[in-house]
């Protein structure tokens, strides 16, 4: 190819001749079949660029531009390189070469990359100045650049080009709306430019403009104001908005006039009123969808007041919710109703069965927009209800929204310290069914709250452990690597609330069952101190037992005797006939007996052999941890071994009266420390605890840090000195160890087998040794849509109502701490850029001094272009005027002064702060140092003219 | 504003890019993919949202079309109403099928520079500025027709018959 004879340093004349074209490469590139060919291909392509892009030649630059930008915009392939070669060619006076090159550089320019654009500052200023031999084709895609790329001192310095094609008033200007589109950039990049391009802005919104200008320019105000922190230097605007929002035909110009509006209710509330009716109106005829759905919006966002108009909009949505044919509506009217939030659930309500019908949708994201529509109305009388509902439904449902289902379950049950929540010991048992659910993968939150209810609500502790009972009995669960979160959590909650259990004894089985070795370590040592917990709680209570042997003895008798009765009983029952009241009593002194056995089971759980047993299992199965390679582990299982050995040097099994107890003091002194050692409550501690405690007097804190770091350095201590010190010992016998390890569990799984053969399968189709246990619960295949419909409308009728009965329980105590959490997000918002509100306080000057002219960019703009604004300002001037008279003939003009008069130290005290803003800026930004200094100036010469005193131009249209 | 217009084969290949705040190559390569992720995932006749916090930063919103092979995406953010923005990809469309009669993927893959002008006369800036076809379609033939009757003044480069002159 010609490439092949070409010199690569200096494009020739083949070059010229024989150049591919960008269809040549576009097609190249599709006919090479793999990733590699391709890679070629554009490599080629790449090359022939490098070369061809040097071209002196105009045409064959521009070829070789264009299929550079072809290649970075669709193979993201970097051309910042090139930039220099676009610019070349912007002079070019046939028209593709700068429009190419004008592509080009929009696509791939912008400050932060490209700092070439200031030298194109002439050549843009000529290809939008006005003139015959300009066509729009060249000024639009300058106007495009400029947009997209400028930076903030191109902006400035070409703010005023822009101004003949804004202020065009012929319709027949198709610059005019790209012009606004641009300045709106120029404005957000620079806002310095407001006092000359905002008037322009302003302009365009009336009746004489081409309608083109004025949608654009509504779009170019709408961004601003929605954009702004503050939007209160666009309310002098809102007669103007008001007008378009009257007359427009256009339904995009309404749509965003209405944004405008919602935006402004929230600060002048006389918005909201003068507004509602032509809302209204278009909410009942609009036909468009787009512009009854903004209505909405506006309705939920600002006229909640209005009931009429909330009802209308309620209307709507019922009309979006039942179009069957289209899920955006159906997906934008359940968006809508989130909207309204818990005051008007009755919104909801009357939607309630397409509500839950939408949760079964197969769209994802319409049942998504319905969970959140459910749970915004959760309240505490119907969420027993929903929630036992949403769970169960999760079970059937696909992985994914499964895991949303419990995710938004959990966090609005926990939402506020459980405020729903009246019934706790239903919730305890709710998250023990729900981490059930085959796709559970919410382990992180569920733990916390299991732990956190075992700490705040004492009430709730006996049903949290029956629950972590059921769950680390279960030998199926401990393969789930979703679920070791909450199992940790489950054996800190019978380690710490073991006096609540029936069974302790059974809990430490649980704990030390064989396939706890596929847990993390993290949870394996958790494991390993709860069952130190339940072993010193268990050998406290045996002690306890005989101290309290006394009575237990006569405790006893009364057993004997009530078990004699209870055999009479039944004696009496198989011999007499039966009455009634005989059977009544009958029954009674079964329940009584029930307790009596009851108690009698758990008192004999401390017997001698019952303690000795414990601790051979603790021997047997913690013993191999005390060699674990992680330390939290080895560490934990020593403390237990330790704790073995104490109790086993007491020789309790000798002790059979209460007297032996006190000759032996030395068990009464290790119960009395470990009493003490686990008495303590633990409690939930406040996320500012921190803050509070106050630094002692004479405590530097931040000082003499760096010497520590010199201490450290100088002697060579790392981290990995404690592992190696783990290491230590058992290191020659690791080989050992594993091996054991490896060969004992199965004893122990054979054993654990044949007590809890409940939990394991049938032994033909199970391999003890692997790990593929069965899941959790069988996982239901998923159920095709329609047959899930019916059971969803099956759902309990009056799911969502919120019942109005009283609830029968009384909510237990939550334990609560002061609320400071709130201090967190409040500065949040205060650290937002302050561009903005330097732009809003540059518009604000210029709306609200609008007789002033910015004086600061005369210099730059030529004399007659002046004059022509003066014209301008005036006549708007009058027309400002006109329209105050006729706003004030709305109502009464005491009303209007009184605002008026309000609104004069308000305005002020907002320059102030716009200055601050702006002083504060300067100190940040060096870079534009120099025309902060200038524009302060200005500013300082204004400051003078401020105290005259002058009715601003804010009329109240309101009135 | 609109913060970026994504035309896109099923197959993930990007047939017109057009982001309206700056982004690096790498940055675009990586929210093109994660787009089509997410497209590529939804079934049809669902609904023509995605809310695309994750991908284009927090309050943005992706409203796309699926037509024959290609992605029509649209990202915008709260100043634009949804189903507005829905519209105006049927804009996209209908002007594109009536510039290239009966608009097929391969249309836009070789016409490149001509997309972006047609575009560029709808969104401007992320600023939408026209949304009838038919003006649309009447200021890009203007433009062809300006382009056309500049390079046909000189069919022969200039240069060649320059070089030749020397």
């Amino acid at each position: 190819m010609a490439a092949t004879f070409a010199s690569s340093s200096s494009p020739s004349l083949i070059d010229t001749l024989f150049q591919r074209s960008l269809d040549d490469v576009i097609r190249a590139l599709r006919s090479s079949s793999s990733a590699a060919l391709e890679a070629a291909a554009i490599a080629r392509a790449l090359d022939e660029i490098r070369r061809e892009i040097r071209s002196p030649d105009l045409d064959t630059k521009v070829v070789a531009l264009q299929k550079l930008t072809y290649l970075a915009s669709l193979h993201h392939f970097d051309m910042s390189w090139a930039a220099f070669h676009a610019l070349e060619l912007l002079p070019s006076t046939s028209l593709p070469h700068p429009r190419a090159a004008y592509l080009a550089a929009s696509l791939s320019f912008h400050p932060s990359s490209t700092d070439l654009l200031p030298l194109a500052t002439h050549q843009l200023r000529k290809h939008l100045a006005p003139s015959p031999s300009n066509s729009p084709a060249l000024a639009a895609p300058a106007l495009h650049l400029l947009a997209l790329a400028s930076s903030p001192n191109l902006a400035r310095h070409l703010a005023p080009d822009l101004l003949p094609i804004l202020s065009s008033q012929s319709s027949s200007n198709l610059l005019r709306p790209k012009a606004v589109a641009t300045a709106l950039r120029a404005l957000a990049v620079c806002p310095d430019a407001a006092p000359i391009l905002f008037k322009p802005l302003v302009e365009c919104l009336s009746l004489s403009s081409d309608p083109r200008a004025v949608s654009a320019a509504i779009g170019a105000f709408c961004e601003l104001a929605l954009a702004a922190p503050d939007p209160s230097p666009y309310l002098p605007l809102a007669p103007e908005f008001y007008r378009l929002l009257v007359d427009s035909r256009n339904n995009w110009v309404t749509i965003k006039v209405l944004k405008i509006f919602s935006r402004l209710a929230s600060l002048e509330p006389r918005v909201a009123a003068r507004i509602v009716d032509p809302v209204c109106e278009l909410l009942r005829c609009s036909p468009a969808k787009s512009l009854v759905f903004e209505c909405i919006r506006t309705v939920f966002s600002s006229l909640l007041d209005h009931d009429a108009a909330v009802r209308l909009a309620v209307d709507k949505i019922k009309e979006f919710l039942a179009s069957d044919d289209d899920p955006n509506l159906r997906y934008l009217g359940l968006q809508a109703l989130n909207m309204l939030g818990p005051a008007h659930s009755w919104a909801v309500e009357d939607s309630r069965e397409v509500v839950i019908q939408a949760l079964n949708d197969t769209d994802t994201n319409i049942r998504r927009e319905a969970l959140r529509l459910i749970m915004v109305n959760l309240c505490d009388s119907n969420v027993v209800d929903i929630c036992n509902m949403l769970i169960k439904y999760a079970i059937k449902s696909d992985p994914e929204f499964a895991n949303e289902i419990i995710d938004s379950v959990l966090a609005t049950c926990g939402r506020n310290v459980y405020e729903l929540i009246v019934d706790f010991d239903w919730y305890v048992s709710l998250l023990g069914e729900m981490v059930r659910n085959p796709h559970f993968a919410k382990g992180d939150e569920t733990e916390r709250q299991l732990v956190d209810i075992g700490l705040r609500v004492r009430d709730a502790r006996p049903e949290l452990i029956h629950v972590a009972r059921n769950l680390l009995i279960d030998p199926a669960l401990l393969g789930n690597p979703f679920l070791c979160r909450v199992l940790s959590a489950a054996a800190w909650v019978s380690g710490e609330y073991v006096e609540f259990s029936r069974n302790p004894l059974e809990l430490v089985e649980a704990l030390l069952q064989p396939r706890t070795n596929l847990l993390p370590p993290f949870v394996r040592a958790v494991y390993v101190q709860a069952v130190f917990k339940i072993l010193a709680y268990s050998f406290i209570s045996f002690i306890e037992q005989i101290q309290a042997g006394e009575s237990l003895a006569i405790g006893n008798s009364l057993n004997q005797r009530g078990k004699q009765e209870g055999s009479d009983l039944l004696a009496a029952k198989s011999s007499s006939d039966q009455n009634n009241a005989f059977e009544i009593g009958h029954g009674v002194a079964t329940a009584d007996n029930a307790i009596l056995f009851d108690s009698i089971e758990k008192q004999e759980i401390f017997k001698h052999e019952s303690i000795s047993c414990l601790l051979n299992l603790i021997e047997t199965v913690v013993g191999p941890l005390s060699e674990c390679d992680e330390v939290e582990v080895q560490e934990r299982a020593r403390n237990v071994l330790g704790l073995v050995l104490i109790i086993r040097g007491t020789q309790f099994w000798n002790i059979e009266e209460e007297h032996e107890l006190t000759r032996d003091n030395k068990i009464t002194k290790i119960v009395e420390l470990m009493e003490a050692a686990f008495s303590e409550e633990l409690g939930p501690v406040s996320t500012n605890a921190q803050k509070r405690v106050s630094v002692p007097e004479g405590l530097i804190l931040n000082e003499n840090l760096s010497d520590l770091l010199d201490i450290l350095g100088d002697d060579g201590i790392s981290p990995c000195a404690s592992v190696s010190f783990s290491f230590r010992n058992h290191h020659p016998t690791e080989t050992n160890k594993d091996s054991a390890s490896a060969i004992e569990p199965n004893s122990l799984l054979s054993e654990h087998r044949k007590r809890h053969g409940l939990y394991y399968l049938p032994m033909d189709n199970d391999k003890s040794e692997s790990n593929d246990y069965p899941c959790a619960s069988e996982p239901l295949l998923p159920v095709s849509h329609g047959e899930d419909t019916e059971d969803i409308v099956k759902l309990p009728a009056q799911s969502l109502i919120p019942e109005k009965e009283k609830p029968t329980r009384t909510r237990p105590v939550v334990i609560r701490l002061d609320e400071g959490d709130g201090v967190l997000s409040a500065n949040l918002a205060t650290a937002r850029e302050s561009k903005h509100d330097l732009l809003s306080g540059a518009i604000r000057d210029v709306l609200l001094r609008n007789e002033k002219k910015p004086s600061s960019m005369h210099e730059t703009s030529p004399p007659d272009r002046t004059s022509q604004r003066r014209e301008n300002d005036a006549c708007e001037n009058s027309e400002l005027i006109s329209q105050q008279k006729e706003s004030n003939s709305f109502g009464d003009r005491e009303h209007g002064n009184s605002s008026s008069r309000k609104s004069r130290p308000h305005h002020k005290e907002r320059i102030e702060s716009s200055e601050q803003n702006e002083e504060k800026s300067h100190r940040h930004s060096g870079k534009s140092s120099r025309h902060h200094r200038r524009h302060k100036h200005r500013q300082r010469e204004d400051a003078p003219l401020d105290i005259v005193p002058q009715a601003p131009v804010i009329q109240d249209f309101l009135l | 504003m609109i913060r970026a217009v994504i035309v896109m084969n099923t197959q993930g290949k990007p047939r017109l890019l057009k982001f309206y705040e700056f982004q690096p190559p790498e940055k675009q390569q990586e929210l093109t993919r994660s787009v089509f992720a997410v497209l590529s995932g939804r079934p049809d006749n669902v609904s023509n949202f995605v809310e695309a916090d994750a991908i284009f930063g927090p309050g943005t919103r992706l409203v796309y079309k699926h037509l024959a092979t290609l992605y029509f995406v649209f990202v915008f953010d709260s100043c634009e109403n949804e189903l507005a923005m829905l519209d105006l990809i049927q804009v996209l469309v209908e002007t594109l099928d009536r510039c290239f009669k009966n608009v097929c993927e391969l249309d836009i893959v070789f016409n490149f520079n001509k997309m972006h002008t047609i575009l560029d006369e709808i969104i401007f800036g992320g600023q939408v500025l026209e949304t009838s076809s038919e003006r649309v379609l009447k200021a890009v033939e203007e433009i062809s027709r300006l382009e056309k009757s500049a390079s046909s003044v000189s069919f022969v480069p200039k240069s060649v018959s320059g070089r030749f002159g020397r």
